[in-house]
């Protein structure tokens, strides 16, 4: 029976690169996907985009295809990627400049575009997914609005002939399902064969987290050599089952433990997991290990698609001010949490306009709470950390300001004081029926 | 016995809505964990941190449980003022329940 080699060569826009090289060098693959967009990051390079109508795409884009072309080229490994961000059309001319600069001519390079929606949803009557209240109520702090485009696009990109495909948004499984669909034929009807690539794209898209990364946990999960974690490939069938595995003597593992936890990842309903071409249904799915660092995924389906597609709206929410300082030795937690007080009230002396705030000690309850994190003995070190939201930058920067003068003016002790502030671009979401989004494909040679 | 000796989980986030996975290590112990982690349970176990509905999916075959928890990321990844904006740390800690001991498993090793 054809199968096809898929591999994912970036779980997020910060991964590693050499184990995208190891793959299209050792892989022996068909497709190397790079999926690299997380839910604001869109909204972010948009930003960029205002400022530079070159930019927009991811930073790292040109760093990894510099990487992996020469030996994709030479291998006949056909790229797909999420890379393109805020604007796919000038992220395929990055990746055709370094194909020349590489002495790569001829490559094709696809951008696929159309899930920019902004226009569509600001003119339009759409509700917002977390409020039910409209979209024009966020009134000019909408800076992005982008729609999960399905597999089609891709699939075609692919049919027409084009080595590199780069998108905007897209459906993450749907970087995957689009070179299965070209490769198998696949009908955009057949909601089995559909549900099962998608569980194939949920099961690779974030990388090495199904061959290791995320999993470690000493004496109850080790993983060998996580400084070399290797990343997945998936050797699919036309019936869409798939082998996971990993290129030989990389690091991680590929167990069926580490393809189940990466399974029910970021779901929800495992009947229902909800994407542009198919609702998947992972709840029958069969997980057996079948060698060292391979397991077979069969089974699973689905059912007919809903005809809408999420769409990501990114808006200036806020600004949000942080300080931290820490204080060790005996007491270290009462002069922790007198620090907490005290630039509680300071801000509020002040006259501060938080419309939130948090204040808590590393080590002690800042992640789970006082509760979950008791166990009965007092920390010998403790790290204050404050944070507050504001409307503005300069109300932001107060926040920290007032950590850091507990240096000389807080309980006794305080070390290591460090301030930030950031601009809180928020990402809400709504639907948008299928018909309303247009895609198109650019393909041009190097 | 802590459910950290029979099992293991994940957790993923999307919005402000957060998924635990519980995962037997030996398919046998599934029946046991599924009828002491209840839904219940795990909403009580995260008093204070999670302030929505708490809904457990199962999966017999794969040996694994899904918890889904609404309101437990502080309104949402994004805008969070939490250091752990993204809830990864909350798969650890479901880890910490008592769940009854399985002593056949433990005699025949």
């Amino acid at each position: 029976m054809k199968t096809v080699r898929i591999g994912a060569g970036a779980g997020f826009s910060g991964d590693r690169i050499e184990p995208a090289v190891e793959l299209a060098e050792k892989g022996d693959l068909d497709f190397l996907v790079f999926e690299c967009l997380a839910e604001r990051t869109i909204a972010l390079a948009q930003q960029a985009r205002l400022r530079d109508p070159a930019a927009g795409f991811d930073p790292l884009l040109v760093a990894r295809m510099r990487a992996v072309l020469p030996a994709c080229r030479a291998g006949g490994v056909r790229i797909i990627t999420n890379m393109g961000a805020a604007n796919p059309l000038a992220a395929a001319e990055a990746v055709r400049e370094v194909a020349r600069e590489l002495g790569l001519q001829g490559l094709r390079v696809a951008a696929v575009t159309g899930d920019d929606v902004l226009a569509e949803v600001q003119s339009g009557d759409y509700q917002l997914d977390e409020t039910s209240r409209p979209i024009s109520e966020l009134d000019c702090r909408v800076i992005s609005a982008n729609a999960y485009l399905g597999a089609t696009p891709i699939a075609e990109a692919l049919s027409q002939g084009a080595e590199v495909v780069v998108t905007g948004r897209a459906a993450d499984p749907a970087l995957f399902l689009g070179p299965l669909i070209h490769a198998f034929g696949w009908s955009m009807d057949d909601w089995t064969r559909l549900g099962r690539g998608t569980i194939v794209g949920h099961l690779l898209e974030c990388a090495g987290q199904i061959t290791g990364g995320y999993f470690a946990d000493p004496g109850y999960k080790d993983v060998p050599d996580l400084a070399r974690l290797g990343f997945p490939i998936g050797e699919v069938d036309e019936e869409g089952n798939v082998t996971v595995t990993k290129v030989k003597g990389s690091g991680g593992a590929v167990t069926p433990a580490t393809v189940k936890e990466q399974l029910l990842y970021e779901v929800h309903d495992p009947a229902r997991y909800l994407q542009p071409d198919v609702a998947a249904d992972f709840s029958g799915v069969v997980i057996e290990a079948l060698d060292a660092d391979s397991v077979r995924v069969t089974g699973g389906g689905g059912s007919a698609r809903t005809g809408s597609l999420k769409v990501s709206v990114g808006y200036i929410d806020s600004y949000v001010g942080e300080g931290q300082i820490s204080y060790a030795g005996p007491g270290a937690m009462e002069r922790g949490r007198l620090a907490v007080e005290i630039v509680a009230e300071r801000l509020k002396i002040m006259g501060v306009a938080c419309q939130e705030t948090r204040g808590e000690l590393i080590g002690v309850d800042s992640i789970l709470g006082a509760r979950l994190s008791a166990n009965g003995t007092a920390p010998r070190e403790v790290r204050v950390r404050f944070v507050g939201r504001t409307d503005s930058l300069e109300e932001a920067e107060r926040v920290g300001n007032e950590v850091e003068s507990l240096y000389l003016n807080g309980p006794a002790g305080g070390g290591g004081a460090a301030k930030s502030t950031r601009e809180i671009v928020g990402i809400v979401s709504t639907l948008i029926p299928e018909t309303q989004v247009r895609t198109a494909i650019d393909i041009q040679e190097a | 016995m802590r459910l950290r000796e029979l099992a293991h989980s994940r957790t993923g986030d999307k919005g402000d809505t957060s998924n635990i996975s519980v995962i037997a290590f030996d398919p046998a112990d599934f029946d046991m964990i599924a009828r002491e982690v209840t839904a219940e349970r795990v909403r009580e176990h995260f008093r204070g941190l999670v302030t929505g509905e708490v809904v457990r999916y199962e999966l017999p075959q794969l040996g694994a449980l899904n918890f889904v928890m609404r309101g437990a990321l502080r309104g949402g990844v994004t805008r969070s003022l939490a250091l752990d904006a993204h809830g990864k740390c909350l798969g650890s800690a479901i880890l910490d329940l008592d769940v009854e001991g399985s002593t056949v498993r433990s005699a025949f090793g």
